[in-house]
C-alpha cells in the first residue's frame, strides 16, 4: 500500500482508498477513479509537480498534496488498459 | 408547427469538451467558440434550432461539467438551467446529453445523474471519427435498449455528420416524452432520499424532486438547501441521520453516489463497446516529448519565443502595403484640400494618420490569434497549464486560474469570464484580479511600434523577439507577488485543487482557428471604427486649436531670414506648443517627468485610459499634426527618433531614449487602460470595489516600476 504520491512514473496500481469527505478526492470520483480502478502515474511535470495520472482511459492531472490521501495497492496485478495496437 | 415562441426549450448538457458547441454550432447555424481544453464556454447561450419538419425549438448550449455536485460558478449555470432557475427562463423540455464517444463509461455518470431528473432526453454519442479510428465499435441499439428506450445517437458534430438524426431524436422525444432509465438506489440508500425529500416538503411547504433530494444527501454544499429554502436549524438533523442510515447500509454517504451510477453503467455497457483494430493515439507520444523533465520547458519557451518572432517577421510585409496604402490614401486626400488647411489636417493628421496607424498592426493580430488558435485547438493549452502549475501554487493560485491567466493574454475580458470555472469564490477574485496584468494584444501595437521604430534598428531584430517576449513577462512578473499577498493576507484563500483533464492532440481545425481569428480582427477593426476614431479626432481637436494668426506672424516676424520650410515647421510647432492640449500635457507632465515623458506622450498615456491602443493613434497625431501630407509612417518614425527636448535639464537629449522607450513600453504593460475592462471586473466581482481597487493599484505599480525602469537605465547609460 503506497500514497500516490510515493508512486515512480510509468509505475501501476490499484487504488485502494481514498478520502470521500475531501472535494479533490470527490472530484476524482465524479471521474471514475473509485477503489478498485486501476491507474497509472505517467509523469511528473518537469518541476516535480503536479502529476499526470491516467485511468478509466482519460489522462488527468493531480497535485503531489492532493496525491497524498490516494492509497495505491501496487502489488495487484491490474495492467491499465493499454492503448490499442494496429 | 409551433415556433420558438411556443416555447420548447432544448438543453445541451456534458462533460466539458465533448463538443456540445460544436454540436450547437451545426444544429443552429451559429458560431460558438470552440477549444480543445475544458472550459471554453462559461455561461448559457441560446439559439434556435430547426427539427427538420418545420418545428422549431429553442437551444441552449451551456458549460461542460463532470458532475451535478457542482461547486464552480459556471457549472452552477448548469445545473440552475436545469432546474429552471434562472430568471425569465423554463426548465427544459428536454436534455440532449452529448458524451465523448471513445470514452463513455466517464461521460455517461453525469448522463445518469441528469436521468434522475425524469426529463426526456436525447444521448449523443459525440466524436465518433475519433471512437472509429481507434477501432472502437459501439453499439447505439443495445445501449438505447439498456438505457431506457433513449435514442442514442452517433455523431461527428465537426464534420456534420448525424446532425438530421440528432434533430429528429429530439422532435421524437419530445412528442414521446422518453426519460432515460435511473438507478436502482439500494434500499437504504432509497429509504433515505425518500426521508429526506418527505422532511423537507414538510419543512418548505414545497414538493421536493428525488433528484434535489440527493443533491441534499449526496452534496457536502448548501447550494440545493439555499434554494428550496431549507434552513441548516430545519435540516441538520434529518441530513444527519439519513447520512447514517446510507453508513450503515456500507457506503460512505459521500461516496455512494458515484459508487452506485458507476456500478450501474457498467452493467449498462456491458457488450456496448467492442474494440477492434485501430490506430493507436499518438497523444502519449507526443506527452512524452512536450511535457519531457528537461525539452518540456525548453519546447514551452521555444514555442513562446517563436510565436513572436514569427508574427514580426510574418507581418512585415503586409504592415509596409498597409502603411503604404494609408500614406498613399493621404497624398490623394490632401492636395485638393489646400484651400481648406483645417478640413486637410483633420482628414490627414487626425483620421487617417490615427486610425491609420493603428490599422497597420492588424496583420500583427491576425498572425498572433492565428497562432493562439492553433494552440488552444491542438490541445497544447492544458501541457501549458501543467508545466506551469508549480510556478503559480506557491503563491496559492489555483490550478485552474492557468486557464484564465492565458486566456488574458490574448484579451482580459474573455480571461475574466473564464475564472467562473474556478469553485473558491475568494480563489476566484484573487485570480480575477491578477488577468488583467497579462499582456493582452492590446498592449501589442505600443511594444511593436517602439521595437520597430527603436530597439531594432539600434540593436537588431534579434532584440525585438527578446524584448518583445520580455514585455509580456513583465505583467505575469507582478502578477505572482501581487496573487501572493493576495491569497496569502488579504483573503486567506484555501490551497485550490488542481484537477485539469489532459485533452487528446488534435490537428487543428482549420474552419475553427480561422473562425478565432477572424472574430478577433473583427474586433480590432470595429474598434478601429468607434472608440479609436473618436478619440483620434478628439485629440486632433485638442491639438490643432486655437489657431490664433498672431502666433504665425510673431514666428515669421522674429525670423525674416530662414528659409519658408523652416518657418513653417516653426509655425507649426509652435501652433502645437500653444494648443489646448500642449497646454493640457505640459500641466500634467510634470506627473510622468521622472518616467521620462514629454508632454506628447503624457497626452498619449493620459487618452489611452479608456482603451490601451488608443496610444499608438495619438502619438501618430501628435507627432504629424500640421505635417499634412508629409507626414507619412516613415516620417512618423523618424519624426519620434528625431524627438528632442527642447527645455529643461534634459534639454537637446532625445526624448524616446532607451530608458524612456523601455519606461514606456513597462507602464504600458503594468497601467490599467481598458474601460470595458473594469466593467467587468465590478460584474464578475459583485460590485465597483474589486475594480476600483484595481485600477487604482496597477496604475500606481505602473507608475513606480516605470520610473524605476527610467532612473536606473538613464543612469546605466
Ligand atoms: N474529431 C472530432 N472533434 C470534435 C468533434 N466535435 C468537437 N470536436 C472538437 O472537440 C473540441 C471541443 O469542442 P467544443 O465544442 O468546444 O466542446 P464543448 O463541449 O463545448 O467544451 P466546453 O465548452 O469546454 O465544455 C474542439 O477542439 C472541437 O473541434 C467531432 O465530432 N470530432
Ligand atoms: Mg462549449
Amino acid at each position: 500500500m503506497t500514497p500516490l504520491s510515493q508512486l515512480l512514473p510509468g509505475q501501476f496500481g490499484k487504488l485502494a482508498s481514498l478520502n470521500p469527505e475531501r472535494g479533490v478526492d470527490q472530484r476524482l470520483m465524479a471521474l471514475g477513479l473509485l477503489p478498485g480502478m486501476a491507474l497509472k502515474l505517467i509523469r511528473k511535470a518537469p518541476l516535480g509537480d503536479p502529476l499526470a495520472i491516467e485511468f478509466g482511459g482519460q489522462v488527468v492531472s493531480l497535485r503531489l498534496a492532493e496525491a497524498e490521501n490516494l492509497i495505491v495497492d501496487v502489488s495487484a496485478d491490474c495492467p491499465i488498459q493499454r492503448p490499442r495496437q494496429p | 408547427m409551433s415556433t420558438p415562441d411556443a416555447g420548447l426549450l432544448v438543453a445541451l448538457v456534458g462533460n466539458p469538451n465533448t463538443g456540445k458547441s460544436t454540436l450547437f454550432n451545426a444544429l443552429t447555424g451559429l458560431r460558438q467558440r470552440v477549444g480543445n481544453y475544458p472550459g471554453v464556454t462559461v455561461a448559457r447561450k441560446s439559439g434556435t434550432c430547426d427539427l427538420g419538419d418545420g418545428q422549431k425549438v429553442e437551444l441552449v448550449d451551456l458549460p461542460g461539467l463532470y458532475s451535478l455536485a457542482a461547486a464552480s460558478p459556471d457549472e452552477q449555470v448548469v445545473i440552475d438551467a436545469l432546474a429552471g432557475n434562472i430568471a425569465g427562463d423554463r426548465r427544459p423540455d428536454a436534455v440532449v446529453l452529448v458524451a465523448d464517444a471513445t470514452n463513455l463509461l466517464r461521460n455517461l455518470f453525469l448522463a445518469s445523474q441528469v436521468a434522475e431528473l425524469g426529463r426526456p432526453v436525447v444521448l449523443v454519442l459525440n466524436q465518433a471519427d475519433v471512437a472509429k479510428e481507434q477501432g472502437l465499435r459501439i453499439d447505439a441499439e443495445l445501449l438505447s435498449r439498456r438505457l431506457g428506450g433513449v435514442p442514442v445517437v452517433l455523431t461527428s458534430a465537426w464534420k456534420g455528420e448525424g446532425i438530421a438524426d440528432v434533430r429528429r431524436a429530439i422532435a421524437r422525444v419530445l412528442a414521446q416524452r422518453t426519460p432515460m432509465k435511473r438507478v436502482a438506489w439500494p434500499a437504504n440508500i432509497a429509504a433515505a432520499l425518500a426521508d429526506v425529500a418527505v422532511t423537507a416538503a414538510a419543512d418548505t411547504g414545497k414538493e421536493v424532486a428525488a433528484a434535489d433530494a440527493q443533491r441534499l444527501l449526496f452534496d457536502g454544499n448548501a447550494t440545493t438547501a439555499d434554494r428550496i429554502g431549507w434552513t441548516l436549524a430545519q435540516r441538520e438533523k434529518t441530513l444527519r441521520s439519513a447520512r447514517d442510515r446510507v453508513r450503515n447500509s456500507g457506503y460512505n454517504p459521500m461516496a455512494a453516489e458515484p459508487l452506485v451510477h458507476y456500478a450501474h453503467l457498467r452493467v449498462a455497457l456491458e457488450g456496448v463497446v467492442t474494440e477492434g483494430m485501430g490506430k493507436a493515439g499518438r497523444t502519449a507520444a507526443v506527452d512524452g516529448l512536450l511535457l519531457h523533465r528537461i525539452l518540456g520547458p525548453i519546447l514551452f519557451a521555444g514555442i513562446m519565443l517563436g510565436l513572436f518572432a514569427s508574427v514580426f517577421w510574418l507581418a512585415k510585409f503586409p504592415m509596409e502595403w498597409i502603411q503604404s496604402g494609408v500614406d498613399a490614401f493621404k497624398g490623394v486626400v490632401a492636395p485638393p484640400l489646400d484651400a481648406y488647411p483645417m478640413l486637410q489636417s483633420l482628414l490627414t493628421d487626425g483620421i487617417i494618420g490615427g486610425v491609420g496607424a493603428f490599422l497597420a498592426f492588424l496583420p500583427q493580430i491576425l498572425i498572433l490569434f492565428l497562432f493562439v488558435g492553433i494552440l488552444e485547438d491542438s490541445g497544447y493549452m492544458a501541457r501549458a497549464a501543467f508545466i506551469m502549475d508549480r510556478l503559480f501554487s506557491w503563491c496559492g493560485l489555483n490550478g485552474k486560474s492557468f486557464v484564465p491567466m492565458l486566456s488574458g493574454f490574448a484579451c482580459a475580458i474573455p480571461g475574466l469570464l473564464s475564472t467562473r470555472t474556478i469553485e473558491d469564490p475568494k480563489a476566484r477574485l484573487a485570480t480575477a484580479f491578477v488577468v488583467p496584468f497579462m499582456s493582452c494584444s492590446a498592449r501589442f501595437p505600443i511594444y511593436a511600434l517602439m521595437c520597430a521604430a527603436f530597439i531594432g534598428p539600434l540593436y537588431g531584430p534579434g532584440w525585438e523577439s527578446v524584448v518583445m517576449v520580455g514585455m509580456h513577462c513583465v505583467g505575469l512578473f507582478f502578477a505572482v507577488p501581487t496573487a501572493f499577498v493576495l491569497t496569502r493576507f488579504v483573503l486567506k484563500v484555501k490551497p485550490q485543487p488542481f484537477v485539469l483533464e489532459l485533452p487528446r492532440y488534435q490537428m487543428p481545425k482549420p474552419r475553427d482557428v480561422l473562425w478565432r481569428m477572424w472574430q478577433n480582427a473583427a474586433e480590432f477593426v470595429s474598434k478601429a471604427g468607434t472608440v479609436i476614431f473618436a478619440i483620434t479626432i478628439i485629440v486632433w481637436a485638442l491639438s490643432y486649436f486655437p489657431r490664433d494668426a498672431a502666433v504665425a506672424d510673431r514666428i515669421k516676424a522674429a525670423n525674416p531670414a530662414a528659409s519658408e520650410e523652416v518657418v513653417k515647421a516653426k509655425v507649426q510647432a509652435a501652433y502645437v506648443e500653444q494648443s489646448y492640449m500642449g497646454r493640457f500635457g505640459k500641466a500634467v507632465q510634470p506627473v510622468f517627468d521622472p518616467l521620462g515623458f514629454d508632454w506628447k506622450i503624457t497626452v498619449g498615456v493620459l487618452a489611452s485610459f479608456p482603451a490601451r491602443e488608443v496610444i499608438v493613434s495619438t502619438l501618430g497625431v501628435t507627432y504629424s499634426v500640421g505635417e499634412g501630407a508629409k507626414a507619412d509612417s516613415q516620417h512618423l518614425r523618424q519624426a519620434m527618433q528625431d524627438a528632442k527636448w527642447s527645455e529643461g535639464p534634459r534639454a537637446g537629449r532625445p526624448i524616446f531614449s532607451l530608458a524612456a522607450v523601455l519606461a514606456l513600453m513597462v507602464f504600458f504593460a503594468l497601467c490599467s487602460q481598458c474601460g470595458p475592462t473594469i466593467a467587468t471586473l465590478a460584474q464578475e466581482t459583485g460590485g465597483w470595489k474589486w475594480a476600483a481597487g484595481s485600477f487604482f493599484y496597477m496604475t500606481a505599480l505602473a507608475w513606480v516600476v516605470s520610473t524605476l525602469v527610467y532612473q536606473v537605465v538613464i543612469r546605466l547609460l
